[in-house]
């Protein structure tokens, strides 16, 4: 509604597909993710899968460019956002990153209070206007259910929530700059059974405007949430599809162990 | 066997006990034996004068320690004015841009510098600065600026170093630019380190002798500018103990300049680790 003046509250007309095609990176001269080719599909809940250390981090660092922060990391390859290359985005790549949220494994609110944590992103923006950062502040902590939680102390510090609370602040930090794409790394593993059943439960909420990709350590998780589903091991993406096509019907020997607990 | 591990545990307890207790006591008999030797002085005269007074004219029974005291707040004022954005923005460099090559060749020159005896940052401020701004309190501050420099560099490399980088994220992954990143985000959540390490290097600059001993012109008069020459405490201490000591009251006159000394170094860490303390609590940081 503040980035898109004519989409009241819905995102609607905007592309949210994105296209990876041939993406390589070398961290210090490893090749950690090796020629991958994947369409993530428009407001779907994508998991991405597989044995840990087998790059699924990376694959979800590559989507926002946060791989540039670590040093001696190597990018090639195109991700397309409509028809804009992430990769070699220049200049735009800040804006571009407005439009892809993340959500961390552990809960990172900002050091401030719950409110100014919301309002971060619209002020990194240019928003001001404090009645309209106000209105941005109170829906987005309604999207994420906790605006009943903590509309009496928005002015405490982040940190002083519960772990399942600041992980849905965090979330809602990252839709008040109205993304199309939500990243997730493992966002419920940190959490208790019941925060983490919360946050899941958001997450198949938010597919009706969001394109998700979801990192999930639990292949039970994925199961209960996935539209689409990626397998990677060692830096490849072995297979990638529907989900009740992979699960069920599994292509490739690796996914077929896998899947049934051969390894993990 | 095993009463002998007891016993041992139990003597390294009651032995670094007994250093640390020893530790403070030292401190606390230091300032006793300043109160005592300075006693002399405190009884002939009110407090308020000797603080107060500008008159520091020893051979005529005169002791106004004003001119000291501004002299040394002069001096760490300009240092600390001096000091604090450029090993800011230094250190900023160092941690949110630099590539490791440059770090791995920066740390350990830093090192070194924080290393050296004061004595050769007076040199430097004699051969080099005095030429350009004479013998004032401005090059006083400039050498005690230089002097603290890599000290708060290496405290203040080590603070953002600290910062989780799960933060920088958070804020890039909402559109944020590195520089908006670093301003909101991170001095924000190390305020409270900075503010430390600020307190440390003051704490420094308060007590550094030799340094500006050599610099600053040593005149026991109020200073107006920086541009005059000025005589801090330490200077007045270290130039004239062991001289001069038949005036009448003129040691414990010195005694006292070391008590003011210590009792500034000991409100100002006080006082700093109370808004310390308060700013934390705040902002849960
Ligand atoms: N900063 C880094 N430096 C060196 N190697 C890294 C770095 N980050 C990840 N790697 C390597 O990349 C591979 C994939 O890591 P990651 O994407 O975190 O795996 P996953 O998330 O699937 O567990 C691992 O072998 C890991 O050692
Ligand atoms: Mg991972």
């Amino acid at each position: 509604m503040i980035f898109r003046p004519d989409h009241k509250f819905t995102h609607g007309a905007e592309t949210s597909k994105m296209q990876i095609e041939g993406l390589n990176v070398h961290i210090a001269g490893q090749h950690i993710l090796k020629e991958v080719n994947l369409i993530i599909p428009d407001k779907r809940i994508t998991c991405v899968i597989g044995p840990s250390g087998c790059g699924k981090s990376t694959l979800l660092r590559s989507m926002n460019r946060l791989i540039d922060s670590v040093e001696g990391a190597h990018i090639e390859g195109k991700i397309l956002i409509g028809e804009v290359n992430l990769i070699d985005s220049g200049e735009h790549l800040t804006e571009l990153r407005r439009r892809i949220g993340l959500v961390s494994q552990k809960p990172c609110p900002l050091p401030m209070s719950i409110f100014e944590n919301v309002a971060y992103g619209c002020q990194i923006h240019g928003i001001r206007n404090r009645r309209k950062l106000k209105m941005v502040v109170r829906h987005y902590l309604e999207a994420v259910g906790l605006w009943d939680e903590v509309c009496e102390r928005l002015n405490a510090p982040a940190t002083s929530l519960s772990l399942g609370q600041q992980q849905r602040l965090c979330l809602a930090r990252s839709l008040a700059v109205e993304p199309q794409f939500i990243l997730a790394d493992e966002a419920t593993s940190a959490l208790d059974p019941i925060a983490s059943r919360n946050v899941e439960e958001l997450f198949v909420k938010l597919k009706n405007d969001y394109s998700i990709i979801m990192v999930t350590h639990t292949l039970r998780q994925a199961r209960r949430i996935a539209d689409y589903v990626v397998f990677m091991y060692l830096g490849e993406l072995v297979e990638a599809g529907l989900a009740s096509e992979v699960f069920d019907n599994p292509q490739h020997e690796l996914t077929k162990k896998y899947l049934s607990g051969a390894f993990s | 066997m095993k009463s002998l591990c007891i016993f041992k545990d139990r003597a390294a307890g009651g032995v670094m006990f007994f250093l640390t207790i020893a530790s403070i006591l030292v401190v606390g008999a230091m300032a006793v034996g300043l109160v005592v030797k300075s006693m002399p002085l405190l009884e002939s005269r009110p407090l308020s004068e000797l603080l107060f007074s500008s008159e520091w004219k020893p051979l005529r029974g005169e002791f106004g320690f004003f001119p000291f005291l501004a002299g040394t707040l002069w001096v760490t004022g300009i240092a600390i004015v001096l000091a604090l954005p450029v090993s800011l923005l230094t250190a900023i460099y160092l941690v949110e841009y630099a590539r490791r090559r440059v770090k791995s060749y920066v740390f350990p020159m830093l090192d070194i510098l924080a290393g050296l005896p004061s004595v050769i940052y007076g040199v430097w401020g004699v051969l080099l600065i005095v030429p350009l701004a004479g013998y004032t309190l401005l090059t006083g501050g400039i050498v005690l600026g230089v002097m603290i420099l890599p000290l708060l560099v290496s405290l203040l490399v080590e603070i953002f170093s600290a910062v989780p980088s799960s933060l920088r994220d958070a804020s890039a992954s909402l559109g944020a630019t590195q520089w908006q990143s670093i301003k909101k985000v991170v001095l924000r959540k190390t305020s409270p380190g900075i503010l430390a390490a600020v307190v440390l290097a003051i704490s420094r600059a308060l007590g550094e002798t030799i340094a500006v001993l050599m610099v600053c012109g040593n005149l026991p008069e109020v200073p107006h500018s920086m541009m005059e020459a000025g005589y801090p405490l330490p200077a007045l201490i270290a130039n004239n103990y062991g001289e001069m000591l038949s005036l009448p009251l003129y040691e414990a006159a010195l005694m006292f300049a070391a008590l003011i000394l210590f009792v500034v170094i000991l409100l100002f860490n006080v006082t700093s680790r109370v808004i310390l303390y308060r700013v934390e609590k705040k902002f849960a940081l």
